[in-house]
């Protein structure tokens, strides 16, 4: 039996005990902190993080549930060394203040944009099909599962658009 | 050395303005920003640490009584299971932001729904979490007691009343007047990281990982509540998930993990879930506010009242200050102001950011805008008629006074139209649409600190304060001021805070964080510009210092020959604050759209233009604006903590029922920055700027309700059934 997972690109093993969440698992088991224990009800998602694509709240996951996926964290995104597009972006417009729903709000971006280009509607959209715009409004709708307390969604919201718009250029 | 530096007199030479480096004020990116976009920024229940037991808090069923057993066989028994600790000394409220003392301690007698009671211990959560459900604890219940401040007679907060004239007769005798009654509803400061803690424990000293705002004040606060010198005890804070008041003194978990570690020889942790930290810790204590304006027939107010119930548990000092901004921010020689302090078994009152005028001056400015209706005086030009040349309560000059600029600026920037402001005149669809505006107000403070900084002989720099950065941006303006003063790069500087072992600084709190610590930074920087000067036989005034080079050409490192210069600076404010008074000012302009139908609000754009002295870093100060605009969209339309009327129990104590702003609640807004040097506020000619841009901001959006479709409300927040039950058919 396979029975383990993929975090960025590594293989590890399921935790025993069954109750462990994806979200402890990722903090505690193997360490990978960047992802954030905000409410642990999927309220704030603070531990947003990419499985197979799609993004999720790991707090209202279990880890064993994840048998054979993929998973990407803050830490798959970029390193101090080698930031991605978004974390840069949102370092140049302080996108941020005390940094703790930070790499929530940059895992579910990365994710967020995938989703416009793939064409999937929201509630901000005109219509549900067609090709959608990442507009202020298309980005707020759809960042709006991921709460900041600091307030720095203007800025956020700049950067987002900032690499949306980057990368359709 | 230790440089100590009295502030008496205002510091009007200016002397950031006359360094070579420019990086001061500059909207440099955060420092430590790489590390938090990256998620490898160690927050305090993050840090690495072996053979770690995690501890789970138990809390109280019950609003007010004794803990008579609790049963812990069954918890016990269970796999993984360690300890339960029940001690005396665990603490049964956090304490109060510098209190320098333990809170209340003796958990067993419960004063409020939610109180920690014991914590369960276990290898991992998930035994712990299980465990501490398994507890059943008996109590012996007192039964009813109060908990809505109508149940009880209110004690008036004396040092607080001003009665002055006759407000009474300045009313009757008015041309215009205003008497309206206001409620706010509580508010959590919700901060996103949960209280946690982690400590260790070593015989001699305890060491605490601890998501806390004032190191300087917590070390004393858990020494005297665990009963062992503070020179046993280090704290550690170097990131803060977001604070807002709710982590300026100890609380519970840290107490607990402390004892916890103690007791079992091994590292804890202790996290809160969500729901403990919206019952256990500090709520804004809900307000009942009754504004008396009387203005002759130009506008000018002759008479000023503001009376304020506030609430909070027995015990308690702190009353929420809502008068604060109130006693100087208008003129009005026959007054009225008065605190009353109900006694009540809700959870702990305490600071939330902008304690005082995050509600006081909602309720004044909505009144102010009754009046300029009343008068029929453009309502920015009725606060222009209104602002005092010194502080009418107490007679004292303003240090700086930048109101009539941010009412000015921000009426040209946000486009306001000075014409009528007859209520519904534009509709789209569903839709009315209207602007308001309001004052803000937030009083400037500042505070003893110490740093140290150490140039070292390879020509970086090293700052050691217990200071903290809880989102503020205490890194990066640290790190500007240095590089100013000694002509660095600002890369070329290590800020080392959050740490007991380094000297006392301020602490982050009541918006002095940032003008306190940089004066302190600002000193021990002098004195290591006149060791320089003096090594180079000139005069510190004459020490010109950039990119690491003196003047023409030698660098640093050449002066400094192989040997670091290391100056502790202490900065203390004297005579400035008994001279002055000193507030931050500003103005806030909100446009709305409201529903006919549903009574929904949605804030279309918002601007605040504030004046805060010296502007450290133009960046992460427009930050905080955007920060407090934000709350006070959250506190106009959805803030609102629900107590259950039976037993106090907080209804809404999670994310999902205690409604924060969401991405979408929050238009794009702008921020102007009042540029001013304010030389009596701090060594640096700072202010405060963490609280300003809430100080009034929801009375903004309510004129722009009542300017849109012509409701009139006096409950915040202004939820769709209030707009609705207000709207005029
Ligand atoms: S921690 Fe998962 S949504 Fe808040
Ligand atoms: S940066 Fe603090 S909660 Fe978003």
């Amino acid at each position: 039996m396979a029975s383990e997972l993929i975090v960025n690109g590594r293989p590890h093993r399921l935790p025993d005990d069954p109750r462990v969440s994806l979200l402890d698992y990722l903090r505690h088991d193997l360490g990978l902190t960047g992802t954030k224990k905000g409410c642990d009800h999927g309220q704030c998602g603070a531990c947003t993080v990419i499985v197979n694509g799609l993004r999720i709240n790991s707090c209202l996951s279990l880890a064993v549930m994840h048998d054979g996926d993929q998973i990407t964290t803050i830490e798959g995104l970029g390193t101090p060394e080698a930031p991605s597009p978004l974390q840069r972006a949102f370092l140049a417009h302080d996108g941020f203040q005390c940094g703790y729903c930070t790499p929530g709000q940059i895992c579910s971006a990365t994710a967020m944009l995938d989703e416009i280009a793939n064409g999937w509607p929201s509630d901000a959209s005109a219509s549900l099909e067609g090709r959608f715009e990442p507009t202020g409004e298309e980005i707020r709708e759809r960042m709006s599962g991921n709460l900041c307390r600091c307030g720095a969604y203007a800025n956020i919201v700049a950067a987002i658009a900032d690499v949306a718009t980057e990368s359709d250029a | 050395m230790t440089v100590h530096f009295k502030q008496d007199q205002p510091a009007t030479d200016n002397r950031l303005d006359t360094m070579a480096q420019g990086v001061i004020g500059k909207p440099l990116p955060r420092i430590e920003g790489l590390a938090k976009v990256t998620g490898t920024a160690p927050y305090a229940a993050e840090y690495v640490c072996e053979n770690c037991a995690e501890g789970v808090l138990v809390t109280a069923t019950i609003t007010r009584g004794t803990v008579v057993r609790v049963d812990i066989d069954g918890a016990m028994r269970m796999p993984g299971v360690v300890a339960v600790i029940e001690d005396d000394r665990l603490i049964a409220r956090p304490a109060q932001g510098t209190a320098n003392e333990a809170p209340k301690q003796q958990p067993r007698t419960v004063c409020y729904w939610g109180q920690p009671i014991a914590l369960v211990v276990a290898e991992t959560f998930e035994q712990a979490r299980d465990a501490a459900r398994r507890i059943a604890v008996e109590y012996r219940d007192d039964g009813d007691v109060a908990v809505t401040p109508a149940e009880v007679a209110a004690e008036e907060q004396e040092d607080e009343t001003v009665r002055e004239g006759n407000l009474d007769k300045a009313m009757a005798d008015a041309a215009f007047a205003v008497d309206a009654t206001y409620t706010t509803q509580g508010h959590a400061s919700a901060a996103m990281e949960p209280h946690a803690a982690m400590a260790q424990w070593d015989g001699r000293t305890l060491t605490v990982h601890a998501s806390l705002q004032m190191l300087n004040y917590n070390i004393c606060e858990l020494a005297d509540a665990i009963g062992i010198g503070a020179e046993n005890i280090r704290l550690i804070s170097r990131f803060v998930g977001g604070g807002f008041g709710s982590k300026l003194g100890i609380s519970e978990e840290v107490v607990a993990a402390s004892l916890a570690a103690m007791q079992l020889q091994r590292p804890v942790r202790v996290v809160m879930s969500r729901q403990q930290v919206f019952q256990g810790i500090m709520r804004r204590s809900e307000t009942t506010q009754r504004l008396r304006l009387a203005a002759n027939s130009d506008g000018a107010l002759t008479g000023f009242g503001h009376e304020a119930l506030v609430s909070n548990l027995p015990g308690e000092e702190f009353a929420e200050p809502v008068l604060q901004s109130s006693h100087f921010l208008y003129p009005g020689e026959n007054r009225e102001l008065v605190l009353k302090l109900a006694r009540i078994h809700r959870m702990t009152a305490g600071s939330v950011r902008a304690p005082g005028e995050a509600v006081g001056m909602p309720a004044l400015e909505a009144a102010m805008d009754i009046l300029a209706e009343k008068a029929g005086i453009d309502p920015v030009e009725l606060r222009l008629r209104n602002i005092p040349d010194k502080d009418p309560e107490r007679g004292l000059p303003f240090s700086s006074h930048k109101l009539a600029e941010c009412l000015r600026q921000g009426a040209e920037a946000f486009g306001w139209d000075h014409g009528s402001r007859l209520a519904r005149q534009r509709r789209e669809g569903e839709w009315w649409i209207g602007t308001g505006m309001a004052s803000a107000a937030r009083v400037h403070n500042v505070a003893e600190a110490k740093a140290r900084v150490t140039l070292k002989a390879d020509g970086t720099a090293v700052v050691e304060t217990d200071m903290t950065d809880i989102g503020t941006g205490t890194y990066t303006v640290v790190a500007q001021i240095v590089g100013e003063m000694l002509g660095l790069r600002p890369e070329r500087i290590l800020v080392d805070l959050g740490d007991t072992r380094h000297p006392r600084g301020p602490g982050s709190g009541g918006s002095w964080g940032a003008a306190s610590i940089g004066s302190a930074v600002y000193v021990a920087c002098m004195a290591i510009r006149e060791k320089l000067a003096a090594q180079l036989g000139t005069d510190e005034s004459q020490l010109r210092l950039s990119d690491g080079k003196a003047g023409d050409g030698q660098t640093l490192v050449e002066l400094l020959d192989g040997s670091d210069i290391a100056q502790t600076g202490h900065y203390e404010p004297g005579r400035i604050k008994d001279d002055f008074a000193a507030s931050g000012f500003g103005a806030f302009f909100a446009q709305v759209r409201v529903n006919h139908y549903t009574g929904e609000t949605r804030v279309d754009r918002m601007l605040g233009a504030f004046g805060f002295g010296r502007v450290l870093n133009a960046k992460t100060a427009r930050s905080q604006c955007l920060g407090g605009i934000t709350w006070s969209i959250g506190m106009a339309l959805t803030e609102a903590l629900e107590f259950d009327p039976r037993d106090g129990h907080l209804v809404n104590r999670d994310l999902a029922e205690y409604h924060v702003p969401v991405h979408r609640d929050v238009p794009d807004l702008d921020v102007i920055l009042i540029e001013e040097r304010d030389p009596a506020a701090s060594f640096i000619q700072a202010k405060g700027i963490g609280e300003l841009g809430m100080c009034g901001g929801a009375a903004s959006i309510a004129n722009a309700i009542y300017n849109a479709c012509g409701a009139r409300i006096f409950d915040y927040p202004m939820t769709p059934a209030r707009v609705l039950a207000a709207m005029p058919d």
